[in-house]
């Protein structure tokens, strides 16, 4: 336990030679490195999207009241003037919320931070396949969000068309009145596609051709897992996105008519491209975490995950309908219904891997061994969320009930249920899971139990009560609900939702401090913490440049936990089979984080 | 890039897929291309299913002739870089060269041949702008009716457009590799990145061909 520090000095097979502080922090080729810089970078764009959506939640908890008074004095008069949130500024805001949210934060959290983290260490590689296209990966990132982060700079402010941005209200700046900040937001995306799919090229090549000796395919990690099904959608999605918003920019930009109706464009073109990108994007969002998730509950329930195969074929069959389903985000936009029929009948088949996965968790946890640390409250608020956010979806899956429901607020709380409740929760986990590996200490665990307790009660009192607004019609994007009277009888529970937001958001400083203050000052932490079985932690804390001081050899699968013939409740995957010895009692072989050096 | 996939295959992993990892992410990075391809065929197929009156006949406005000649030469540069590979991994540098540059050149005169046609199509109103759309037909004077419509103009560009990108990429990649092999940096034992350049420009050339025929012949 206390080796670590004599492993400091160890560096591996890699070359010993001392990196320069740019080559090391900054233009770093270390996979361990760039998922740092990408979780900084996502948790930095997650507080700027939750900044966003604190501006909405006043607007709407408490309309045309000026804001407070810091940030009154923030905003120009193009935005804010005295305070008050302009519609036009609102639009911006709504969209700039999502866009920031799906794309520069839960994107990079999931992908950039543990895609790179977790396959070469838990597969048993030194790196990645292509380091450098690795790093290429990560600074494209900040050079796509300075330009969208510009966009609020210039004439017209940020793009205002809803970060689906449909055709027409988004080809010309004569509906939204934002003429830069839309052609900025189409160049930003176009941008941050390379980053998308250089990252997800090394991972789809780093786990097919880098797995140690013994790391077959069904003894991979599930995270592992859920990171190489998502590196295939997003390989195969951002260049449908990249097409569209090309020949999106060309109708903006030169005056071509491809989703101009002026021009005989179609529309509808535009929303097809869009959610065939967008709905694989949403698995792109989720099924990280459940990797994550299965993990986690494995471990702290100290038993062998429920399903692993099934586990596996879920996901894939996930990212398999993902594909077919889009139009059930189009139901409202004058489909055949027939298509929409089959448009439903696809959408509600997805429930079957998605229950399996969950009826797998439960199972899981079922007479373990629980340990109720905060991983593990994360990772079961993860699987109840989802729960929810699952049924809530079927309502919106089936046409008939879509119709009424489409574009309110119960479109906003299924939506915040999957991404908040689902992916955040999950990313939540896995930060705290994997923080000691990252950084080498433990965050303080109180603090978490805290963090986390209140986060669940703010988050749902902010988003339950949203499927209520829905229901009584309060629209998806409305600047001022009070200006229908059947809406003004949601006033105060639109104030209530507010005040949660803004607690669930004052609750994130507690996350933050815990995660900076744990950086110096948080228990050293030891290769295995967890007492987990993945390759990943039998390295040292964090792991050296070349993580594996030999390559590991592997000899089952990654959730032997409570093995009845063992005395330790895990089993590592590189620990080599129990010999049986001369008197019959059986011999193993020291776990390797015992061995200093090893 | 190059030691660690020494490194890798010293290492003896699980077999993977069988081959090194550049060739691995080259297919890979393929699949992407051809799903950004796929947009781009897909708004041409939707938007002319759903506007035929935007389209001619085919040869009426596009220079068909001209076209083929260029789509000759892009499948023999395909040829050549074949040969480009079958010389190094001979061990013959001379011919890996000669061939390479002979792709390049190939290559850049197809990217020409596209930009006089372009030339000439703007200059008969064929243009890809809504407001500015005004074709006459080939080898017409300034007059005589608008032939066909702005989304004609619009996919046409978009995708022969995207398509020569490509091959400009490809021929400064193409340029990258020559310089190289002047230097002598493969041989019969280290060709990976002949052979993944390789990969790439058969990939645009086969997308030239499934352009070519829905753009031009169809």
């Amino acid at each position: 336990m206390s080796t670590t520090t004599a492993m400091e000095t160890h560096t591996g097979t890699a070359e010993h030679h001392e990196l320069s502080f740019i080559r090391k922090y900054i233009f770093s080729t270390d996979h361990k490195m760039i998922a740092k810089q990408f979780l900084f970078g996502g948790l930095m764009f997650l507080a700027l999207g939750g900044a966003l959506a604190v501006m909405i939640r006043w607007q709407l908890g408490f309309p045309g009241r000026p804001l407070p008074m810091p940030l009154r004095i923030l905003f120009p008069d193009t935005m804010a003037p005295g305070g008050i949130i302009l519609p036009e500024f609102y639009n911006s805001l709504v969209t700039m919320h999502a866009t920031f949210m799906v794309f520069f934060a839960l994107m990079p959290l999931m992908a950039g931070v543990f895609g790179n983290l977790l396959i070469p260490l838990q597969i048993g590689a030194e790196d990645m396949a292509f380091p450098r296209i690795n790093m290429a990966s990560f600074w494209i990132m900040p050079v796509a969000g300075f330009i969208m982060l510009a966009s609020f700079f210039v004439e017209g402010g940020a793009a205002g068309a809803g970060w689906t941005s449909y055709a027409p209200l988004s080809t010309s700046g004569e509906w939204t009145g934002v003429y830069m900040g839309q052609i900025l937001w189409l160049v930003s995306l176009i941008v941050l596609g390379f980053s998308s799919i250089l990252g997800a090229l090394n991972y789809v090549s780093t786990v097919i051709n880098m797995r140690a000796p013994g790391m077959t395919w069904f003894r991979i990690p599930l995270a592992t897992w859920s990171i190489f099904i998502t590196a295939w959608l997003l390989l195969l999605a951002i260049p449908i996105l990249t097409g569209g918003l090309l020949l999106l920019l060309f109708d903006q930009t030169i005056g071509t008519a491809f989703f101009r109706p002026e021009g005989s464009g179609e529309p509808l073109l535009w929303q097809h491209i869009f959610w065939f990108f967008g709905h694989p994007e949403v698995y792109i969002l989720i099924v990280p975490a459940m990797g994550f998730v299965s993990e986690v509950i494995a471990c702290r329930s100290r038993k062998p995950i429920f399903g692993y195969h099934s586990m596996v074929v879920a996901m894939v069959s996930i990212g398999f309908l993902g594909w077919v389903v889009w139009g059930h985000h189009m139901f409202q936009s004058g489909m055949n219904p027939l298509l929409g029929m089959t448009f439903v009948v696809t959408t509600v088949v997805i429930a079957v891997p998605s229950a399996i996965k969950t009826f797998n968790w439960m199972g899981t946890l079922w007479r373990g061994n629980i340990h109720f640390d905060t991983p593990l409250l994360h990772a079961v608020a993860f699987v109840a969320l989802f729960i929810i956010g699952g049924l809530s979806g079927i309502f919106m899956a089936s046409a008939p009930v879509d119709i009424y429901i489409h574009d309110t607020y119960f479109i906003v709380a299924h939506l915040h249920y999957v991404l908040v409740g689902g992916s955040l929760f999950g990313i939540f986990a896995g930060i705290t899971f994997w923080y000691p590996k990252m950084f080498g200490r433990m965050m303080n665990e109180g603090l978490g139990k805290v963090h986390f307790a209140l986060s669940f009660l703010f988050y749902n009192m902010a988003f339950f009560p949203m499927h209520n607004l829905g229901v009584q019609g309060m629209m998806r994007r409305i600047y001022d609900p009070n200006q229908y009277e059947f809406l003004q009888g949601l006033q105060p529970l639109n104030t209530f939702i507010s005040i949660s937001i803004f607690c669930f958001a004052a609750t994130q400083i507690l996350f933050a401090f815990n995660f900076l203050w744990s950086l110096r000052a948080g228990k050293v932490a030891g290769n295995n913490p967890w007492k987990s079985n993945t390759l990943l932690w039998t390295t040292p804390s964090p792991p050296p440049h070349g993580n594996f001081p030999e390559m590991p050899t592997v000899y089952r699968g990654p959730y032997e936990y409570s093995h009845p013939d063992r005395e330790e409740d895990y089993w590592p995957q590189d620990e080599p089979p129990a010999t049986t010895g001369s008197g019959g009692e059986t011999v193993t072989t020291p776990t390797p984080e015992l061995v200093p050096g090893g | 890039m190059s030691d660690a996939a020494v490194t890798t295959m010293d290492r003896k992993p699980m077999p993977g897929m069988m081959v090194y990892n550049k060739k691995l992410g080259m297919w890979v990075f393929l699949l992407s291309e051809v799903m950004f391809f796929t947009s781009l065929i897909g708004t041409y197929v939707i938007l002319r299913f759903a506007h035929p009156d935007h389209w001619t006949d085919p040869g009426v406005v596009l220079n068909v002739p001209l076209t083929a000649v260029n789509t000759f030469l892009l499948i023999c540069s395909s040829v050549t870089m074949v040969k480009a590979f079958a010389s190094i991994q001979q061990g013959n540098q001379k011919g890996l060269q000669m061939w390479l540059l002979a792709t390049i050149l190939i290559g850049a005169t197809f990217v020409g041949v596209q930009a006089i046609e372009y030339n000439a199509l703007l200059g008969e109103g064929f243009g890809p702008v809504l407001d500015l759309y005004h074709a006459v037909g080939r080898g017409n004077p300034h007059e005589g009716p608008s032939l066909g419509g702005p989304l004609y103009g619009a996919t046409f560009y978009a995708m022969t457009g995207f398509h020569g990108a490509h091959v400009t990429i490809g021929v400064f990649c193409l340029i990258f590799v020559y310089i190289r092999s002047l230097q002598g940096a493969y041989t019969q034992d280290s060709l990976e990145g002949v052979e993944v350049i390789g990969l790439y420009w058969h990939f645009v050339d086969l997308v030239w061909i499934l352009l070519f025929t829905i753009v031009y012949l169809i």
